[in-house]
């Protein structure tokens, strides 16, 4: 039988403010345990909690930039259950009415389609604390600085139909909440979290299958094999006679497996109801048009200007419209180099995999687009040749230097007395009498070759374009 | 000196007649003798009053004081104080001394006034006979054999025998009003907001407020004006102006509109009670006033859409009480589970107990609807009752409580019986007004309280009738025989 896949997922996005959701302690990450807990924090007797309004604003920015729903008032509710780094025996969440409300969308596809993802709803929340199980001897240890964290859990519609497709909504989500300055989206540290629902049934089916929920999954990469590892046991449960039961199951990345954590029976009765302390947050149209007012330029918005405007290919602005750090830089180097599409090439591939190869993250790129932008300058006005460009680069990575210091210095300007190339030419013919004879003959590919020999004697310095022309002359004649 | 008033002492340490340290030391005299036999103190703090009494003469010497500089006062245990321990009267937090102030507590501080300890209470507020709490039963100053109240029952007794000029309540369905009036004091309850419930320990979040219980309506006054306003830390405190609480005490009555809900006066209604009240209300016709009977028709909802409320928010409030950060752990628990269940189980008395399983029951799955959202919609109801009987009176009077202190133990058993002793006090929680009880004369030689209701933030008006009231009757300068 045929069967399709169907995914929502869950995004937990903590929200980049400086002080907690409803009290004053810093949400700095990594401090010394239990230090960034205050009273509120803690859950001790007596404390109240007093909404973060900057929590709002960011809430309401990923609201308006999905054009989404948003609802005069939005009221905070407890959802109740003991558990050790919850200090208060609830969590403050939104249930009934959350601050924003259905909104979409649109994901790249591979085929190059695109599709819209709805999302349902987004709702704010504190997170918890932390349990720590390791170097306790036998007993836990409680970590509550993450306790009061603000969250931004938004919620999608179930309409991903591959773990491709989920992985694209995740990414497309990740992108969105950092352009919008609202989320570091740091997945190491838990900024950004995924909860996946998953079912299957028979192709052409209207209903849904039962889902199984997998629970905080913390790369795309583990997104992906959860899902598909999920969506195989569901098949092979129902094709081997037995029926998927509604649970909440843990992904495994070191066992690669996915194991059940809890029934439908065995879930919590959360008591959700509004919470007594926190008033009614009212959303005035000022405050959604303040919101709009302070939008930057959406990754949709620049890829389109990307294509239309440096004349890139849909792809080639895709990759470089997914990160805003990535855009930003790119946008500096084109402007440096006056090359949109060389400035691309560089970025997206050059760079992109020197990064990678050295493990550095991009903000910690030892290169500024400035001194990228003045290097690709010099590959414009044929000063050096691509492949000098990429000796510059690597000097560059280890140096403050800009590019016209180094190629002075390293004397790499290329060779553009033509008087100078006729020789090496010359030279070149002549010593590879047999390799002239080949070409005549019709493999004009030796041609390739004899512009290596040229390079090699130049080091590089050479125009290949140029010796190519020369090499054409002198043999076609 | 301790039959004095807030206002007559304040006047005293101004002359300069006696010292803040010297009537301190006279409290905690009359405290170390007397307070054993009401059992109202669970923590007395006669160190740090008299580090306090010390600080406000100095401060006194040096100008910068205030009318309430110097004044003894006690806390209700359910106000969080910095260093000392803050129980609510629990043994789930006997050893929690908190590392923070309230906002009232730290406002009656800055005032400059003398802690002399921490009063009893009903287990974390639930009770209305003080017989509740972990630290054993409050008795009634006016007799040993009755209860003083409750759950501000360790408060009234307090003041009602003298041992401090005020004390703080808090009140989520009657718990400062019901024990004023059976002790024969005079207790505040301020609108919905009006006063800080930060640091407060959440009994019913939405219910709960701070106000004054003291002897006179113009010491309340003085209390309340050092406790009211916004703090932007109680998100339901209400950023309106605190005006001069003490500057209308003394104009007339005369004219004064007072309601008389029929639901208030009818069967349930103690007669000896109902007889003490008309020769109340006969004072206040003679000041002036003239009565107009009302209807509130949705009276008799009250107690049952309060009792599903509050137990429902207390289910929650409670929750942080987890043996995992503070307060009681059991004996080695061998599991989390076990953790829970025997923390809670051995740290929570009965009535605690009875309410939050009444609580979690009304906001279970399938149950919400029918029990939790349908006495939020009752609440609506007997708000607007209110509103429609202000727009044709100035006040609402009638009793505090059904009939005067009870024994000591005879409704401990039935929880009923005990809940409709603040059938008169829970509708204005219910509807967030402000109310006081001011004693208004004697049944089977107890006290009766008058209930005055009062528009939302009009306290001055209520501070206005009562203190009309006082000066027309003697009722509250009566002392119980053994504390004269």
């Amino acid at each position: 039988m045929a069967w399709e896949t169907v995914i929502g997922l869950e995004i937990h996005a903590q929200l980049a403010t400086k002080s907690k959701i409803f009290s004053g302690a810093s949400t700095a990450f990594g401090a010394e345990p239990n230090t960034q807990a205050c009273a509120v924090d803690l859950g001790l007797p007596g404390v109240l909690p007093v909404l973060n309004r900057e929590a709002v604003n960011m809430a309401l920015r990923f609201g308006v930039a999905i054009g989404a729903e948003i609802a005069p008032y939005n009221v905070f509710a407890r959802k109740n259950y003991f558990y050790p780094d919850l200090p208060k025996g609830y969590q403050i969440s939104q249930m009934e009415l959350p601050i924003v409300g259905s909104g979409h969308l649109e994901i790249e596809l591979e085929d190059g389609s695109s599709k819209t993802v709805g999302v349902t709803r987004a709702h704010l929340e504190e997170d918890a604390g932390k349990s720590l199980h390791e170097d306790y001897q036998g007993m836990t240890g409680i970590d509550l600085n993450r306790a009061g964290t603000p969250l931004l859990e938004i919620v999608s519609e179930p309409d991903m139909r591959s773990a491709k497709e989920a992985i694209a909504y995740m990414k497309k989500i990740h992108a969105l909440v950092r352009y919008l300055g609202i989320c570091d989206g740091n997945m190491q540290e838990g900024s950004f979290r995924c909860d996946a629902n998953v079912s299957v049934r028979p192709v052409g089916q209207a209903e849904y299958g039962t889902r199984a929920e997998l629970k905080n999954i913390n790369s795309f990469r583990f997104v992906e094999r959860a899902i598909n590892l999920e969506v195989e046991r569901q098949i092979d449960v129902i094709e081997s006679g037995g029926s998927v039961v509604q649970e909440t199951r843990l992904y495994d990345s070191d066992k690669h497996e996915t194991r059940s954590m809890r029934s439908k029976e065995e879930a919590n009765d959360y008591r959700y109801f509004p919470d007594p302390d926190l008033l009614p947050v009212a959303i005035s149209e000022a405050d959604i048009e303040a919101a709009r007012a302070t939008l930057p330029e959406l990754p949709d918005e620049k890829k389109k200007r990307f294509v239309s405007e440096f004349g890139l290919s849909d792809y080639d602005a895709g990759v470089l419209t997914a990160e805003l750090e990535v855009a930003t830089y790119f946008e500096v180097v084109a402007q440096e180099c006056g090359d949109a599409k060389l400035a691309s090439n560089w970025v997206s591939s050059d760079l992109s995999g020197a990064l990678h190869k050295s493990g550095i993250e991009f903000s910690d790129c030892p290169v500024d687009a400035v001194r990228l932008g003045g290097v690709l300058k010099r590959v414009v006005d044929n000063t050096i040749s691509g492949k000098i460009a990429k000796q510059v680069f690597d000097e560059m990575w280890n140096n403050d230097a800009d590019a016209d210091t180094i190629i002075e210095q390293k004397g790499l300007k290329q060779i553009t007395d033509t008087g100078a190339l006729e020789a090496m030419v010359d030279d070149v013919l002549a010593a590879n009498a047999d390799q002239v004879e080949q070409y005549r003959a019709g493999k004009t590919k030796v041609l390739g070759f004899f512009v290596g020999q040229v390079m090699k004697a130049s080091k590089g310095k050479a125009n290949p374009g140029q010796i190519n022309q020369l090499f054409k002359q002198k043999l076609d004649s | 000196m301790h039959n004095k008033t807030i206002a007559e002492l304040s006047a005293g340490l101004s002359a300069g007649e006696f010292s803040s340290v010297e009537l301190t030391e006279a409290c905690i005299q009359r405290i170390s003798t007397l307070a054993g036999r009401s059992n109202c103190f669970i923590t007395q703090t006669p160190e740090r009053a008299l580090e306090d009494a010390k600080h406000a003469d100095q401060r006194r010497a040096t100008g910068d004081f205030g009318p309430l500089t110097g004044i003894p006062i006690a806390h209700k245990d359910i106000f969080c104080t910095q260093g000392i321990r803050s129980s609510c009267a629990s043994k789930m937090l006997d050893s929690f001394v908190s590392p923070y102030e309230s906002t009232v507590s730290a406002k009656l501080k800055a005032a400059g006034t003398v802690l002399l300890g921490k009063t009893n209470m009903d287990e974390f507020a639930m009770g209305s006979s003080n017989e509740t709490s972990f630290y054993g039963p409050v008795r009634n100053p006016w007799n040993h054999d009755v209860v003083p109240g409750g759950s501000s029952g360790g408060s009234a007794a307090c003041v009602a025998a003298r041992l401090a000029s005020a004390a703080t309540g808090t009140d989520t369905g009657g718990s400062i009003r019901q024990p004023a009036a059976l002790c024969g004091i005079t207790g505040l309850k301020p609108t919905y907001g009006r006063v800080s419930r930060y640091g407060m320990i959440a009994f019913a979040s939405s219910l709960d407020q701070a106000g004054p219980m003291t002897r006179t309506a113009q010491d309340a006054a003085m209390m309340l004006q050092a406790m009211a306003g916004f703090d932007e830390r109680d998100s339901t405190s209400v950023d309106v102006g605190v005006p001069d609480y003490s500057a209308n005490l003394a104009d007339s009555i005369d004219g004064l509109t007072i309601g008389l809900p029929r639901e208030y006066f009818a069967e349930g209604l103690d007669s000896g009670v109902g007889d003490v009240l008309e020769q109340a209300l006969e004072t206040l016709r003679k000041l002036g006033a003239t009565t107009v009977d009302i209807d509130l028709p949705n009276t008799s909802l009250a107690v049952p859409a309060y009792y599903v409320v509050a137990p429902a928010e207390c289910s929650s409030n409670l929750s942080r009480m987890d043996g995992v950060r503070f307060g009681y752990r059991c004996e080695d628990p061998v599991d989390l589970e076990d953790l829970y269940k025997r923390s809670r189980g051995e740290g929570f008395g009965e009535e605690v107990k009875r309410r939050i399983m009444i609580g979690t029951y009304a906001l279970s799955a399938g149950y919400y609807d029918a029990y939790y959202l349908k006495a939020q919609r009752v609440r609506r109801l007997i708000s607007d009752d209110f509103t429609r009987a202000f727009d044709q009176v100035d006040v609402i009077m009638g009793p505090t409580a059904p009939s005067v202190a009870f024994a000591l133990g005879s409704k401990t058993d039935d929880p009923i019986g005990m809940y409709l002793s603040d059938i008169y006090t829970i509708a204005v929680n219910l509807a967030g007004l402000p109310a006081m009880s001011v004693p208004c004369g004697f049944a089977d030689e107890l006290p009766v309280g008058l209930q005055i209701i009062g528009k939302p933030f009009e306290e001055s008006r209520l501070l206005n009738v009562a203190h009309q009231f006082q000066q027309a009757t003697d009722w509250h300068q009566r002392a119980p025989q053994e504390y004269l």
